[in-house]
């Protein structure tokens, strides 16, 4: 026993700021991302997309292709049918939901451009893409539906069998379902002396454009049918695939190895995947497909992208009292994985901090002719906060109050918590007001105020703005009675096992699949702590379902609150289930045995014994009681009693340039409450990345199409990421209100900085102006969409559906 | 990146490359790569041949010669940010290359390539305009010079023929002058949106002679000549130049697309030209 040492009493791991241990490999590329994989005689596929955004195929000529130099088959949609199986959406957020069926490879008709058509297998890539050019594809162009306002009034139908654009049509009503009173009611109070906001606003569509773009590799070869994709959610992947292509889950693993980033683009089921199944399947050999960046713009799932209305009424002191939600949500042209669902997320998000008597959400996802549309980071609701927090302003400036005072007397007060709200959810706990204050102390709001009011006085060229967004989100997706409630189509637990091997080092295996979370780090922090062990003892595995064979994947900042919980239960179990051994081999009675710092004592002596000796005990097996296995492994599914309500106040200040339009942020600041925090270093990345994200939507990015559907922003060059160069340097701090639903009082981050920094961006501009007569731009807030709403040209133009040329062979739009 | 097919000629002098593109029909130069690789990547195009000049070493560096600088044209936009002779002669060149893109493509990407590509939108096309730049060709029949006036014919169109090199672009001295390259973008690493190149003689608070030419305001880089010829004898202060640069969008024909209309784009022209005057100015 002596060979294995006791571990150290380990300073408490939890809220230290470990680096991440997983970056040295992410960083440096050490690690094989899915196209740094090569097998034993994998083939490449290369695929053929359609031109139109809505076409009849009349006759695909596969022959030329199929003649080239090293080609080893060539598929179109009619030869694969049979094996190829179909995508599904697994949240039909009603029963009566219309959606197209969704076969990976178009079979007889097109519904975007990008849509995959035809493939072409080769011994190389190069040779497949050669190969893929000489594919002819005949089309027989169809109308397209690609206004989502029209294609909700069906002129144009998506897809004709339907016989209509609207998938389904989605209410929450505070009167109907006994949480609040009747919206029209109380609008109509308001219209009687008291005061109704209503507006428009838009969400454009956005792509959340991830670093590494999707890989799939599928291998026919083994007794499991192994696919490796970059992916969020292997195991949903894993279950899907067993569901559409009738291979039994039994015979199928998948692996999602390093996945370099997601933002919600990589929660899907994608048709590339399916196709490279159903390929190498009809093959029988390891077949890759990696796409370009230009198809992955185009055809991997996009975000956003509503048209929202809103009627808000309150009392002429500026006390809220209804708000009435009506929205459009543009699916694209297929129902994808979670579909229709991140839309509905709204519904509770809407309300957000505030406290109303009446509150009704209407949805109506539409489909249309252009790239899908699914989960993009914050998924509903930023969309949800960016509209309540451009209303808080507008009410502010009817009643002729500070925007700060009228959330502040509009917001559930930190001794109100528990509290449930007018869209029924309980919030378990929070404090606005000390978020708030911190903020304002660390933005010096009253000095910025001051030049506000000294530089509009002045007439400067440049004005000053402050917007303000005091968001909440709900996170840890999620309960499964809830999920069952709502008619998702699995649940919400999570999995986690710990394995306590022989030389007292610790595996632990996590259903949550991380794509550059530095879950590694954190979850290695939890287990430490819990188990008593090093740090460096412990190793995180995940995405492989041959290794986790039970998991829920990653998504909606649901990881660490949810699959946290589970790391936590069943180190518990770990430390329940070694007992009876650590007391069989102290001679000492189990109900004398305490555990604390990694050890076993004996209460009121010195006599004890490390986990680790138990864990090299066990594996022995020499010695143990009867009637007790050699086993303290242990595993656990953690299912959420409630989702978390992290918040926090974001602080924007913002200079227009009132003769160009143009926009320099020139503050930002936050105070965010996510609860408990593991790794503030980690939670720093989480939140500077999410606002940049935020930001990003408010001032540069936007899918646009022409009005023949073609994706005009479809590539980096007119799909304007930010960079570092773009952005200021965030202050960034956190009050702590303990999440009471979970034993770690964690919240979530994954997505706060997204969710709140949009209307803290938007709201900034439109103050830093409206005193020139602006109280809306659209977004994204281009300068010359500022300079034209200042020019007294309304709140944007429409963009210029064109890009400009920038390489010979490029289309020019002159 | 997987490009189509295409054969390959890493060149070991001017000769070489020449009789190297007179091989071939469908032949593409390549120096830094920054213009052509995207076009091969994207497969917009599909040369057969490519021929690197990359290794003629002649091409590259900045030597004085006169009244003028001769800079090869393979010198990147990192070597002309930075070069002595540049800055105290030709600054505007200078100030252009500093805004080219992002650190890396100015690493890789050439004066004269950028030149070569005529990309309207391109920072260094109204830089040499402004400058009155002579862009030396080197061909079979020996070499030719182009004043950049008539080096920029159209969109992505020079006046370098098929079996053509740049070789040189020859810069007069404008030694003292002020210099200032004013580029409007959205994110930091955008092609600009619309910029200017104003490089300025001034004296004692007066504009005596003052260059100006627009990048992105049409089909080639533009000079504002009613700009330059209404600044000459201006008082560099804001009032002082705002009449002349107000001119500055007078016969442009500026795209629209994604980043502006054609109107607010000509709007743009005038308050950037009146801020690059300014700036060069020292005002």
């Amino acid at each position: 026993m002596t060979a294995v040492q006791d571990a150290p009493a380990a300073s408490p791991e939890i809220g230290r700021d470990r680096r991440r241990k997983e970056d040295q490999r992410l960083i440096t590329g050490r690690t094989r991302w899915t196209d740094n994989i090569s097998l034993p005689g994998m083939l490449h596929m290369a695929i053929v997309r359609s031109p139109h955004a809505h076409a009849r195929i009349t006759g695909i000529d596969l022959d030329a292709a199929d003649k080239a130099i090293n080609i080893y088959d060539v598929f179109d949609g009619k030869k694969l049918q049979d094996t190829m199986g179909v995508l599904v959406n697994a949240w039909p957020i009603t029963p009566e939901q219309q959606a197209p069926t969704h076969y990976p490879l178009a079979v007889d008709r097109v519904a975007f451009a990008g849509q995959p058509v035809a493939v072409v297998v080769a011994r190389s890539a190069a040779e497949a893409r050669d190969a893929a050019e000489l594919v002819d594809i005949e089309y027989d162009v169809l109308p397209a539906a690609l206004d989502l306002k029209e294609a909700a009034e069906d002129k144009v139908l998506a897809h004709p069998d339907l016989g209509t654009n609207k998938v389904a049509f989605w209410q929450l009503d505070s009167a109907g379902q006994g949480s609040g009173r009747a919206i029209d009611e109380v609008i109509a109070e308001a219209r009687d002396g008291g005061i109704v906001i209503e507006r428009e606003y838009r969400q454009q569509r956005l792509i959340p454009a991830f670093m590494e773009p999707r890989s799939v590799i599928v291998d026919p070869t083994g007794e499991q049918i192994t696919m490796w994709s970059a992916t969020q959610i292997p195991h949903i992947t894993r279950f899907l695939l067993a569901a559409t292509t009738g291979v039994p889950e039994s015979k199928i693993r998948v692996i999602a190895p390093d996945v370099g980033g997601g933002f919600g683009g990589k929660l899907q089921t994608t048709p590339e995947e399916w196709i490279t199944w159903a390929v190498a399947r009809w093959i029988g050999k390891p077949v890759k497909y990696t796409e370009t960046r230009s198809e992955s713009l185009v055809s991997a799932h996009h975000g956003r992208d509503q048209w929202q209305r809103l009627t808000l009424a309150a009392t002429k002191e500026g006390r809220v009292t209804g708000l009435k939600v009506d929205l459009l949500a543009d699916m694209g042209a297929y129902v994808g994985v979670v579909g229709g669902g991140v839309p509905v997320l709204g519904a509770w998000m809407f309300n957000a901090i505030y406290k109303w008597e009446a509150y009704q959400f209407n949805c109506t996802p539409v489909l249309t002719n252009k790239t899908w549309v699914d989960a993009y980071r914050g998924a509903g609701r930023p969309e949800a906060t960016y509209a309540v927090e451009r209303l808080m302003d507008e009410l502010a400036v009817e009643v002729g109050m500070d925007p700060l005072e009228i959330r502040e007397m509009n917001w559930i007060k930190h001794e109100e918590f528990p509290f449930t709200t007018v869209a029924g959810m309980t919030y378990d706990s929070g404090n606005y007001e000390a978020a708030t204050a911190k903020a304002k102390e660390m933005f010096g709001y009253d000095a910025l105020r001051a030049e506000q009011k000294e530089r509009r006085d002045r007439g400067d060229r440049v004005q000053l703005g402050i917007g303000i967004s005091t968001f909440t989100e709900m996170c840890g997706l999620a309960p499964s009675r809830v999920l069952g409630q709502l008619n998702y189509g699995a649940g919400g637990w999570e999995h986690a096992t710990v394995r306590m091997l022989p030389t007292g080092k610790v595996e632990v295996i996590t259903g949550a699949s991380a794509h550059g979370q530095g879950h590694e780090t954190a979850f290695s922090q939890i287990v430490a702590d819990r188990l008593g062990v090093p740090f460096e003892d412990v190793e995180i595995l995940h995405g492989d379902t041959q290794v986790s064979h039970k998991g829920l994947d990653t998504y909606g900042s649901r990881s660490l609150v949810v699959g946290g919980e589970a790391l936590v239960l069943a180190a518990d179990k770990v430390i329940e289930k070694a007992k009876p051994l650590a007391a069989h081999l102290l001679e000492a009675n189990v109900e004398d045995l305490e555990f604390g710092n990694g050890r076993y004592s004996v209460r009121g002596t010195d006599q004890g014994m490390g986990i680790a000796e138990v864990a090299l005990a066990t594996f022995a097996a020499h010695n143990y009681p009867e009637g007790m296995e050699p086993g303290i492994d242990a595993e656990s599914t953690y299912d959420p009693i409630n989702f978390s309500f992290p918040h926090g106040t974001h602080l924007c200040a913002a200079e227009v340039d009132t003769e160009t339009g143009q926009i320099t942020l020139r503050k930002y600041v936050c105070c965010d409450d996510i609860g408990n925090i593991i790794n503030p270093l980690i939670v720093s990345g989480q939140v500077h990345g999410g606002i940049v994200q935020g930001i990003a939507q408010a001032l540069w990015e936007e899918a646009v199409y022409d009005d023949s559907g073609t994706l005009v922003s479809g590539s980096f060059v007119d799909y304007l990421l930010p960079t570092a160069a773009d952005t200021i340097s965030f202050e960034i701090d956190h009050t702590t209100s303990p999440s009471t639903t979970n034993t770690l009082g964690t919240k979530g981050v994954g997505e706060a900085g997204t969710i709140a920094a949009t209307p803290a961006v938007v709201n900034a501009v439109v103050d830093a102006i409206r005193h020139l007569g602006v109280n809306d731009i659209v977004m994204p807030m281009t300068p010359e969409r500022v300079w034209t709403a200042l020019q007294g040209g309304g709140r944007g133009t429409a963009t210029v559906e064109a890009a400009e040329p920038h390489f010979e062979g490029q289309e020019d739009s002159r | 990146m997987i490009p189509a097919r295409f054969d390959y000629v890493a060149a070991a002098s001017v000769e070489e490359a020449l009789q190297a593109l007179s091989q071939s029909d469908d032949a593409k130069i390549i120096a830094g790569g920054q213009s052509l690789l995207p076009v091969l990547r994207l497969r917009l195009n599909a040369p057969e041949l490519l021929v690197d000049i990359g290794r003629i070493d002649s091409l590259r560096g900045v030597r004085e010669d006169g009244d003028a600088l001769v800079i090869g044209a393979l010198t990147t936009h990192s070597d002309i940010v930075t070069d002595d002779l540049v800055r105290r002669h030709a600054l505007l060149l200078s100030k252009a290359a500093a805004e080219v893109a992002d650190n890396q493509i100015r690493h890789r990407g050439t004066f004269g390539g950028s030149c070569a590509h005529a990309d309207p939108a391109g920072d260094m096309g109204s830089a040499a305009l402004a400058m009155d730049a002579e862009f030396v060709i080197a061909g079979a029949g020996g070499t030719r010079t182009v004043p950049a006036a008539d080096f920029f014919v159209d969109l992505f169109e020079t006046a370098l023929g098929e079996d053509e090199i740049l070789t040189e672009i020859r810069v007069p001295k404008k030694t003292g002058w002020g210099a200032h390259y004013e580029k409007f973008v959205r994110v930091a690493h955008q092609w600009p949106i619309v910029a200017v190149a104003a490089t300025v003689n001034a004296s004692g608070g007066t504009i005596n002679e003052a260059k100006v030419a627009l990048t992105n305001m049409g089909s080639t880089p533009l000079r504002a000549s009613a700009t330059e010829a209404a600044l000459s004898g201006a008082t560099a202060t804001e009032d002082g130049v705002r009449a002349a640069a107000d001119q500055a969008g007078e016969g442009t024909n500026p795209p629209s697309d994604l980043n502006g209309a054609a109107d607010y784009r000509r709007h743009l022209a005038t308050v950037l030209t009146r801020r690059a005057v300014l700036a060069a100015a020292g005002a």
